[in-house]
């Protein structure tokens, strides 16, 4: 951690534009600046084409071992990851760990440990507790990008939000965000509110108030106990997926009455703003909070997130893992 | 054994005393306090009827100056984890830390392994402690058996072993009936309830302070109010009762106030704080780190700032460490997963002098808060600095300056946040019954 902060005061102190990442784990949005940010999401553009060939590869890290360690369940983040890396010509392996064997199995510093003792060239981990990433990264020399932590953070569903809403967009700055429903055990809501308020972006959430966190509002957002509230300034309508064992537990009665009220349909997008883009992190539950008229309708770019989930993570672990660092872009 | 403290400033809360003087022990007991006793009285013990003798002189003088002498400091609320955690803290490493914190009397919570809910347990733990034990050890057994909260230990027959208090610590008594006839039965056999208090279905599965910094690290949030409702509710039972009960590891500002409103409707209720209550808020856990879990969890600053203000208007009765060994197995884990529970013996002192060097707190409060109180409030006959009692004393250096070094302490454990903190103010010189048990070096 000492070096990675030596590193990014280096980097503030040096005037020129950031042109490659001044740090050696992507944990979270909310310790990235701006300028990091843009280089990501524009090195993502370079990479967006490789996945357009006919042959989708190229050779850059090639010889570059890349773990994926799931501890959660995961098909979408685990296999966009693979993908990226895979398109990078890199070696891939995944380790899919049930939570529970924390209990009774290997503790996670002695799997980095191990894990470092095989010399990968960057770990990708996803956890249900928060703040695993960082436990991992404190202990490994290489990279550690989170893939989702807890409720705490989702840099990459992040960065893939922002690259999508800017390609549509043309800019972030200035945008109307609206992220809606589960806010307090959502990591994709607390990177999406760092990423777009950096951008320059004003974010609105809308939800019961069961399911805000604490003190929310200091994170420079705006709270609405009513979605319709929200939809008609609303740039981008980002929908969270409920978790359905949430019902009964006291977040809110019934699922009906969560879509009645929270859920997005064609009658309360009617509302909205005629270039509005619908998102959603995935996976849906269609019906619940959204209708699968919205999911799979004109101003839906939910697809498009995916897709622009590869070409995100190709462009990070080429800024981490790439080359000897002075590779340049024009080599893709 | 004689033991002369010279031009010490001697500090005792029970008498007000606090004045330049010298201290006389001879054997187990405070001999002589006043100023100007004579060398010549120390290191002599001659046999009756015998002249004196070389042979007999076992003595020492101590100049005390610039330093202060104090009762010895008594921790009302530690874990010292035997029996069935020795890995973590046993009552000789316990009371090792303890002495080296300045701390000459620990009181022990029952959680341990048998829960001590027996005459047996009592027993065992009282049998190790006077074998192995540097400092004193006054058990505190459990409200019910095995901690469940279903049915009362057998309360009298423990007093009779030799417990202090009661206690389910660790765990609340969540059966608000069962703590009513607790505190009735108990105070009939002179024994005072120690009230955790914590409601578990607000606690839900929260690892830490519900605020803004859970909000923003992702971690599942613990309200005030878990800890406030269940003040609020003791304090009523105390009053229907008229039982004393002390609330301990008082936390937010809810409590304080609640347990200010109640004392001043004079209902038998006194509360303890631990240090890391009025010294650390819930930003320590941005990091993650495990050793800023604990439970209560840290706070923010609006309670800091109560709990502090509690300490000062008298709410807030007694500093304990609520020394909680945990080792690398509980701790060096993902924070959720990670055990409960900082240690605190060999930190609190130093801690508790930053509020009297910033200013907070008087000397004497804070010693008070270290001694007289906890004593008073168990019914301890300990805690007084006066003449015939037993020599159990902490010599104080206020200016000495010493960076926390965790690979350093005596406990068995590491689990502290205070890490490379540098603090001011030590024990130097800590007396158990007239025993030396903790001496820096160089001190003559």
């Amino acid at each position: 951690m000492e070096d990675e902060q030596t590193r990014v005061s280096d980097q503030r102190f040096s005037e020129k534009p950031a042109t490659r990442l001044a740090r050696k784990d992507i944990l979270g949005i909310q310790e990235m600046s701006a300028s990091e940010i843009s280089l990501i999401l524009d090195t993502a553009e370079s990479f967006k084409e490789v996945s357009t060939r006919e042959i989708k590869k190229v050779p850059t890290l090639r010889g570059k071992t890349v773990i994926n360690l799931f501890y959660e369940a995961s098909t979408r983040t685990r296999t966009s990851f693979e993908i990226a890396a895979k398109r990078l010509s890199a070696d891939t392996i995944n380790i899919s760990t049930s939570t529970s064997s924390v209990v009774k199995g290997e503790t996670l510093i002695d799997t980095a440990k191990n894990l470092e003792a095989m010399n990968p060239d960057c770990i990708i981990i996803r956890h249900s507790a928060s703040g695993a990433p960082h436990l991992l990264a404190r202990l490994m020399r290489v990279p550690v990008i989170n893939a989702g932590d807890g409720a705490h953070e989702h840099p990459t569903q992040a960065l893939l939000d922002l690259f999508t809403v800017r390609e549509k967009k043309g800019r972030l700055a200035g945008l109307n965000v609206a992220i809606v429903g589960d806010i307090l055990h959502s990591r994709v809501a607390r990177s999406n509110i760092y990423g777009f308020t950096k951008m320059g972006a004003g974010v609105h959430l809308a939800g019961p108030r069961t399911m805000m966190p604490a003190e929310v509002e200091k994170l420079g957002v705006r709270w609405h106990s009513n979605l319709r509230e929200v939809i008609p300034q609303a740039d981008v309508i980002m929908m969270l997926r409920i978790q359905l064992e949430r019902q009964g537990s006291g977040f809110f009665p019934t699922l009906r009455e969560y879509s009645r009220f929270f859920g997005l349909n064609l009658e309360v997008l009617k509302e909205a703003k005629a270039e509005v883009l619908i998102m959603h992190p995935g996976p849906m539950n269609r019906g619940v909070e959204i209708s699968p008229e919205v999911a799979d309708g004109p101003f839906s770019v939910i697809l498009d997130q995916v897709t622009n989930g590869v070409a995100v993570r190709m462009a990070l672990l080429y800024l981490l893992v790439g080359g000897e660092r002075e590779t340049n872009r024009s080599s893709v | 054994m004689s033991l002369l403290i010279k031009d010490v400033r001697v500090l005792d809360p029970a008498s007000g005393i606090d004045g330049q003087m010298d201290v006389l022990v001879e054997g187990s007991k405070i001999a002589e306090i006043r100023p100007g006793i004579p060398e010549s009285k120390v290191g002599w013990i001659p046999p009756k009827g015998e002249p004196k003798d070389p042979a007999h002189f076992s003595g020492e003088v101590i100049d005390g100056a610039g330093k202060v002498l104090v009762p010895g400091l008594i921790d009302m609320h530690c874990h010292l984890r035997e029996p069935g955690f020795e890995y973590k803290e046993n009552i000789e490493s316990g009371s090792k830390a303890g002495a080296a914190g300045g701390y000459t009397s620990l009181v022990c919570m029952a959680n341990t392994l048998p829960v001590n809910d027996t005459r047996a347990v009592t027993e065992y733990i009282l049998r190790q402690a006077r074998e192995r034990a540097l400092t004193n050890i006054f058990p505190v057994g459990a409200v019910t058996k095995e901690l469940k909260g279903e049915s009362l230990a057998e309360i009298g027959e423990l007093k009779e072993a030799g417990v202090v208090a009661l206690s389910d610590d660790g765990k609340p008594l969540m059966n608000a009936s069962l703590l009513r006839r607790a505190l009735e039965y108990a105070s009939s056999f002179g024994l005072t309830i120690i009230s955790h208090c914590e409601d578990l279905n607000l606690v839900g599965q929260g690892v830490m302070n519900e605020g803004f910094v859970s909000t923003t690290l992702g971690l599942r949030g613990i309200p005030n109010a878990a800890e406030e409702v269940m003040v609020l509710r003791d304090i009523t039972l105390a009053e229907l009762t008229g039982a004393p009960l002390h609330i301990a590891h008082v936390s937010t500002a809810g409590s304080v106030r609640a347990i200010r409103e109640a004392k001043a409707r004079r209902v038998k209720v006194t509360a303890e704080t631990a240090p890391h209550y009025f010294t650390l808020t819930d930003e320590a856990v941005g990091g993650f780190d495990p050793n800023t879990k604990m439970n209560p969890p840290l706070r923010m600053a609006k309670d800091v700032a109560a709990v502090i203000a509690g300490l000062k208007d008298g709410t807030l009765d007694a500093i304990a460490t609520d020394h909680a060994p945990q080792t690398a197995i509980e701790k060096d884990v993902e924070f959720e997963y990670a055990a409960n529970g900082i240690i605190g013996l060999e930190t609190a002192l130093p801690l508790t002098l930053k509020l009297v060097h910033e200013g907070h707190l008087t000397l004497m409060e804070a010693v008070e808060k270290l001694t007289l109180k906890p004593a008073r409030i168990l019914g301890l006959s300990k805690g007084e600095l006066k003449v015939g009692a037993d020599a159990d004393l902490t010599l104080i250096d206020l200016n000495r300056r010493q960076t926390i070094e965790v690979s350093k302490f005596k406990s068995k454990s590491r689990n502290s946040p205070f890490q490379g903190w540098e603090l001011k103010g030590f024990a130097v010189l800590t007396l158990v019954a007239g025993r030396i048990v903790h001496r820096v070096p160089g001190l003559s």
